[in-house]
C-alpha cells in the first residue's frame, strides 16, 4: 500500500500547478491500479484540493475511467456501424458463451478477462473486430473466438 | 547503399492484418542475406481491404505495391524484384505497367491523404522531402490578413461535418480582442464507421502541425491543443514524435524559423465521450471537466478555452491548410463544386468490396464513389442503402445514389456529409435495426444535460426496440416522428439536434420495412431475431448432420440420413445451421 501511495504522490506532483490537468492526472493514477477506487479518489481530492464530487463526476462521465477492478486482459468488442452490419452481435454472443459470463457480468470469475463494448475501434474495413489488450483481431467469425481466447489463457492460480 | 526501399504499411489496420510479422520477416531476411536495401515503416495508403500492404521501389521496374502480403510471400516478391523478374505475387499498384487497382487511384484526388502510406510518419526529413513546412515559411512572410483571405477564397469548409467556412471562422478569431488566443485540433473522431482522422494522424502528423502553426500565426494564437481520442494509441505516439522533432527543428516553440512568432502545441488525450466532439464540450474536457456542451453564443472565437478566443478545426480541415498556402486558393477551387470546393475523404466500410480510405473531388456522385472507387458490392446480395454521417446522418437509398457529394446536396436527402463515414448496406441489412443501432448509440452517449436528448432518445429507442421485437403498433410511427421533431428543437448541441436523423431518413425511404415489422410481424431482411424462425425443409434435408453438429445449443435433432428438426423453444436464432447447410434445406423466415 505504501508503495502505491508513493507512486500516487509522484504522479500528483508531476501535474501540480498545471492547468486542466485533472483528466490526464486521473488517467495516470488509474494506470497504477487498473481502476479508480473510492479511497484513491478520496486521496486524490485531499492532495489536489479538487472536491471529491468533481473527481467522481469526471470519473463517471468518461468511459475510460473504471470504478471496479479489471481482469488481467481487457477484451474490447467493437459495436460500430460496420461491425454491427457485419455480425458483431454473433461475435459478442460467442465471447460471452466462451467466457461463461452471466448477463450483466463483465469480468470472468477467474479474473482473467474483462469484456467491454466500445463504440468504434476505427478498423471498419476489418469488421467485425475485437481488441484484446493492444492486439486487434479482425474479420472474425463466432467459430474463431475460442482459439483467440486460448492465446490469453491464464496458466497460474486463480485470483 | 542501394536505392531499393521496402515500405511496410504498419498503421492500425495493417497491424491488425499481420503487417508486424511481415516487417520482422523482411528485417530478418535483410540481415541474414546481408542485403544492401532499406526497410521503412509507413502508414495507411487507404486500401485497408488489401492489408498487409508492402511497397517496393528503387529498381528499373519502378514502384510496385503488393497486397495481402504474408511473411512468406514477401520474400519471394523481394527476390523477384531484386532480380529484375516480374513479381508473381499479388501486385495491386504499379508505377509502370498494369496492376489490379491502378484505376482506383486514378479516380481519386489526394490532397489530405497526399503523404499517407507514402512517407514514414515518424520521419521529419521524409515530410520535408515532400515539400513539408514550405507553406509555414511562405505564411510567415505573408501579412496575417492575407493568409485568412487566402483560406476564405479557397472556399474550404469545416470537414468535421457542419461545413462552416474555415476562412470566416479564422476571421472571427483574428478579430477577437484578447492578449491570449488558442487554436485547437479536434481529433476526437467518434462516429462509428469513420476513421479518416486516425489515418491522417497516423500517416502524416506533420501536416496537422504545419496547418495549426499557420493558423495560429494568422489568428495571433501562441498556444494550441490537439484533442485526440485515447482509442488511437498509434496516432498519439506519432503526434508526440512529430511535435518533439518539429520543436527541435524550430517549426514549433519559441521564435519559429527565426521570427518573433512563438507557438506551443500540446496533446490532450480524450477519455471516452462521444459528445466531446462538440466544440464547447471539447473545451470543457481540455479544461479537465465533464465534457458537457454550453450555450452558444458566446462562440469559442470570443470566449473559448479558459475564456480566451479560441479557434477549433478538425483534423481533415487542418490537413488542407498547407496545401492551400503552397498552391493557392485558385488551385484548390479547381476541385469540387462552386459552394463545396476541394476534396473530401471518405471511409468506406460495410458491404463494399474496397473498404478503406479514399479521397475524391467534391461533386462526384455517391454512385461513382461506391461503384468506381469502392469497387461495388462485396456480397452477392444487392445494394440497399448507404449510411452517411454516422449517428448524426442518414441512410440514402438506391434511388438517390446520383446525389453529388457536396454539403448542400447531401443535406437535401436528410443525411449529412458528416465527417465522412460511408457504410454500405445490402439487402441483408434491416433498416429498422440500423435505426435502433444508432439510437442506442446516441442514447448511450447523450451527456444528459438537455431533457429532450436524454429522455427523448430513450423513448425512441424503446419504441424501436419494440418494433424490432414484433411488439410495435401503427401509432408508434407518429410518436417517433413527434419525438424526433421535439428532440431536434429542444437540444442544445449537435448530438441531440441530429440524433433523430437515422430514424427520420429510414422512415422516409424505408417506411415499408417499418410497416412489415409492425403489421406483418416480419423482418424482411431476416435480421431481427425475435421475428425470425429457422426451419428445415424435409424435401431438401439429406440428413448429413452438419447443422446439428454446428448448433451451439444442440437444438437440432435427427439421426444420419434422417430428416432433421429444429426445436423452436430452444433455438437462439444464431443462424449457424442456415450458413452451414450446403443443400439449402434450412429456411429462414
Amino acid at each position: 500500500m505504501q508503495n502505491v501511495v508513493s507512486k500516487l504522490d509522484a504522479v500528483i506532483q508531476k501535474y501540480h500547478g498545471k492547468k486542466g490537468a485533472l483528466i490526464p492526472l486521473m488517467q495516470e493514477v488509474q494506470d497504477l491500479e487498473g481502476y479508480l477506487s473510492h479511497n484513491t479518489m478520496q486521496y486524490l481530492s485531499e492532495q489536489t484540493n479538487v472536491p471529491v464530487a468533481e473527481i467522481f463526476g469526471v470519473a463517471t462521465f468518461y468511459s475510460m475511467f473504471r470504478l471496479k477492478a479489471q481482469g488481467r486482459h481487457v477484451i474490447r468488442i467493437c459495436k460500430g456501424t460496420a461491425c454491427h452490419v457485419s455480425g458483431a452481435n454473433g461475435i459478442l454472443y460467442s465471447l460471452r458463451e466462451n467466457l461463461q459470463l452471466e448477463p450483466g457480468e463483465e469480468t470472468t470469475t477467474d479474473g482473467n478477462f474483462t469484456l467491454v463494448e466500445v463504440a468504434c475501434l476505427g478498423c471498419c474495413s476489418l469488421a467485425p473486430v475485437i481488441m484484446i489488450d493492444d492486439q486487434t483481431f479482425g474479420t472474425l467469425t463466432p467459430e474463431a473466438i475460442p482459439s483467440i481466447l486460448d492465446k490469453f489463457a491464464f496458466a497460474g492460480d486463480t485470483v | 547503399m542501394s536505392n531499393v526501399v521496402v515500405k511496410v504499411g504498419v498503421a492500425s489496420c495493417g497491424l491488425a492484418a499481420g503487417a508486424g510479422d511481415v516487417f520482422s520477416r523482411v528485417q530478418e531476411y535483410i540481415s541474414e542475406q546481408k542485403l544492401d536495401i532499406s526497410l521503412v515503416k509507413t502508414a495507411c495508403i487507404g486500401m485497408c481491404f488489401e492489408e498487409p500492404i508492402v511497397a517496393l521501389s528503387g529498381m528499373d521496374a519502378g514502384t510496385i505495391i503488393m497486397g495481402k502480403v504474408t511473411a512468406d510471400s514477401i520474400i519471394e516478391s523481394l527476390d523477384d524484384y531484386l532480380a529484375g523478374n516480374p513479381i508473381r505475387q499479388r501486385v495491386i499498384l504499379a508505377e509502370k505497367g498494369d496492376a489490379i487497382h491502378n484505376e482506383l487511384l486514378a479516380n481519386q484526388k489526394r490532397i489530405v491523404l497526399r503523404n499517407c502510406g507514402v512517407i514514414n510518419p515518424e520521419s521529419l526529413p521524409d515530410y520535408e522531402a515532400t515539400g513539408g513546412y514550405t507553406a509555414l515559411r511562405i505564411a510567415l512572410e505573408m501579412e496575417r490578413e492575407d493568409i485568412i483571405t487566402t483560406i476564405k477564397d479557397s472556399g474550404l469548409r469545416g470537414r468535421g461535418g457542419a461545413g462552416f467556412s474555415t476562412g470566416m471562422k479564422w476571421g472571427f478569431a483574428f478579430n477577437a480582442v484578447g492578449d491570449k488566443k488558442y487554436v485547437v485540433c479536434n481529433a476526437d473522431e467518434g462516429d462509428p464507421g469513420a476513421f479518416m482522422d486516425r489515418s491522417v494522424l497516423e500517416g502524416d502528423p506533420h501536416s496537422i502541425l504545419e496547418g495549426m502553426a499557420i493558423g495560429a500565426f494568422a489568428m495571433g494564437a501562441d498556444e494550441g491543443y490537439i484533442y485526440c481520442r485515447a482509442e488511437y494509441p498509434l496516432a498519439i505516439k506519432h503526434l508526440k514524435i512529430a511535435i518533439a522533432d518539429a520543436e527541435q527543428k524550430g517549426y514549433l516553440g519559441n521564435n519559429i524559423l527565426g521570427t518573433d512568432f512563438s507557438f506551443d502545441l500540446h496533446i490532450k488525450e480524450g477519455a471516452g465521450a462521444f459528445v466531446c466532439g462538440e466544440e464547447t464540450a471539447l473545451m470543457a474536457s481540455i479544461e479537465g471537466k465533464r465534457g458537457m456542451p454550453t450555450i452558444r453564443p458566446p462562440f469559442p472565437a470570443e470566449s473559448g478555452l479558459w475564456g480566451k478566443p479560441t479557434n477549433i478545426n478538425n483534423v481533415e480541415t487542418w490537413a488542407n491548410i498547407s496545401w492551400i498556402i503552397n498552391n493557392g486558393a485558385d488551385a484548390y477551387k479547381q476541385y469540387g463544386t462552386e459552394k463545396s470546393t476541394g476534396t473530401k475523404v471518405f471511409a468506406l466500410a460495410g458491404k463494399i468490396k474496397n473498404s478503406g480510405l479514399i479521397e475524391v473531388p467534391m461533386g462526384v456522385t455517391i454512385r461513382d464513389v461506391i461503384y468506381k472507387v469502392g469497387g461495388g458490392m462485396k456480397t452477392e446480395l444487392p445494394f440497399k442503402a448507404v449510411q452517411l454521417g454516422g449517428p448524426s446522418g442518414g441512410c440514402i437509398p438506391e434511388a438517390l445514389l446520383d446525389t453529388i457529394v457536396d454539403y448542400d446536396s447531401i443535406n437535401k436527402t436528410g443525411a449529412i456529409m458528416g465527417s465522412g463515414g460511408m457504410v454500405v448496406m445490402d439487402q441483408g441489412t434491416c433498416m429498422v435495426d440500423v435505426a435502433r443501432f444508432f439510437l442506442n448509440f446516441t442514447q448511450n452517449e447523450s451527456c444528459g444535460k438537455c431533457t429532450f436528448c436524454r429522455i427523448g432518445t430513450r423513448r425512441m429507442l424503446e419504441i424501436l426496440t419494440n418494433i424490432t421485437e414484433g411488439k410495435g403498433k401503427l401509432e408508434d410511427i407518429t410518436t417517433l416522428e413527434q419525438l424526433a421533431t421535439n428532440i431536434i428543437k429542444g437540444s442544445l448541441c449537435g448530438l441531440g439536434q441530429t440524433a433523430p436523423n437515422p430514424v427520420l431518413t429510414t422512415l422516409k425511404y424505408f417506411r415499408d420495412e417499418y410497416l412489415a415489422h409492425i403489421e406483418e410481424k416480419r423482418c424482411p431482411a431476416g435480421v431481427c431475431t425475435s421475428l425470425l424462425r429457422y426451419e428445415i425443409d424435409p424435401e431438401k434435408c439429406i440428413g448429413c448432420t452438419a447443422c446439428a453438429r454446428k448448433c451451439p445449443v444442440n437444438c437440432i435433432s435427427g439421426s444420419v440420413k434422417q430428416v432433421h428438426n429444429i426445436d423452436q423453444d430452444l433455438c437462439i436464432k444464431c443462424g449457424a445451421c442456415y450458413s452451414t447447410c450446403k443443400f439449402g434445406a434450412v429456411k429462414k423466415g
